[in-house]
């Protein structure tokens, strides 16, 4: 077995390994900790077909700030607790495994065809020589983003200012809510006061991951 | 199967790619976790993006590892809307569930 085989298999066992521990872990914490090493599998996967700046990113990107944002928020809403077991659509399970084995064999089926592909790209290659030179896979990228991609490259400059203003807009409080603000303050003091009481227990809050104040439902 | 000429073609990756995506779609089927379901959202995109890098080589066309820059971009702005929504409907209502949030329910 040569080298490239070892580690391809390794990373495959990671990388499945860790779906299905993302699938099946009760919770949350642990899906996101299993969801970081199905993307280091995936990473592993992009060294071994010469992707080494696609490879870095993923790291970077991923498991650098997705999965750090998933774990705020989980830490932040206080949802580690398990999920309940109770089916509230009966059947949900049995039919969610059969639609996802219907895909499977679909997606292999599919593949077993004969694809036209179009014309072999001009646009740059992942290994040989380019006019003469031997790049980098980083240049060979770069050469391709910032010429033949440009615009799209521009475009998800735009597209990342939205995700930006977007999130800021959903976390602010929303106009409705603002005439609730004045009642909702007087709550929040009260239950600030009443922690302040109870400084000792909350460590045992903490522990079960609950938040020490209860927020009235707020109905609109 | 001989141990010293077992050569990874690309069809290895994208069966791979196929398996993870599929185990993302059925965990978005499974859980009502909707963190949980971002996640396998994520495991798709990655199949996808797998599956991409593996034709890139496969073809010699970097195009292919260009996309997947895109693909990241995407996934992050996604995960960034998608995670204030989520504290958004929190800050409503208790409950990790995607069955909580039924208010459009016809």
């Amino acid at each position: 077995m040569t080298v490239e085989a070892l580690i391809f298999f390794v990373a495959a066992a990671l990388a499945l390994g860790g779906a299905a521990g993302v699938v099946l872990a009760r919770n949350p914490v642990h899906c996101a900790l299993l969801l970081v090493v199905t993307l280091v599998a995936v990473a592993i996967f992009f060294l071994l077909q010469e992707a080494q700046l696609v490879a870095a990113v993923q790291i970077i990107v991923y498991a650098g700030a997705i999965v750090v944002l998933f774990l705020f928020v989980i830490m932040l809403l206080g949802v580690d607790q398990e999920e309940s077991l109770k089916d509230p659509i009966p059947y949900q399970r049995p039919a969610a495994v059969a639609l996802g084995a219907i895909l499977l064999a679909e997606i292999f089926v599919l593949a077993g065809r004969t694809w036209a592909t179009g014309a072999s790209s001009t646009r740059g290659s992942v290994h040989g020589a380019v006019g003469g030179r031997d790049l980098g896979n980083v240049q060979r990228v770069a050469r391709v983003l910032f010429t033949d991609f440009l615009w799209a490259f521009e475009l998800t400059a735009v597209l990342l200012v939205i995700a930006v203003v977007g999130a800021v807009v959903l976390a602010r409080r929303s106009g409705q809510r603002a005439q609730l603000d004045e009642h909702e303050q007087a709550i929040e003091e009260q239950i600030t006061q009443a922690e302040l009481s109870e400084a000792s227990e909350d460590a045992a809050y903490l522990g079960d991951g609950e938040r020490p104040s209860e927020e009235p439902q707020v109905t609109p | 199967m001989s141990a010293a000429a077992l050569e990874i073609t690309p069809n290895y990756y994208l069966v791979v790619g196929a398996l993870l995506f599929t185990i993302g779609a059925v965990g978005l089927l499974l859980r009502r976790n909707v963190l949980v379901m971002f996640m396998c959202v994520e495991l798709m995109l990655n199949a996808a993006n797998v599956t991409f890098v593996t034709f890139s080589r496969a073809l010699n066309d970097i195009g292919g590892q260009v996309i997947v820059f895109f693909t990241l971009v995407v996934a992050a702005a996604e995960v960034a809307v998608g995670l204030a929504i989520i504290v958004a409907i929190f800050r409503r209502r208790r409950g990790a569930t995607a069955d909580d949030v039924h208010l459009l329910r016809g």
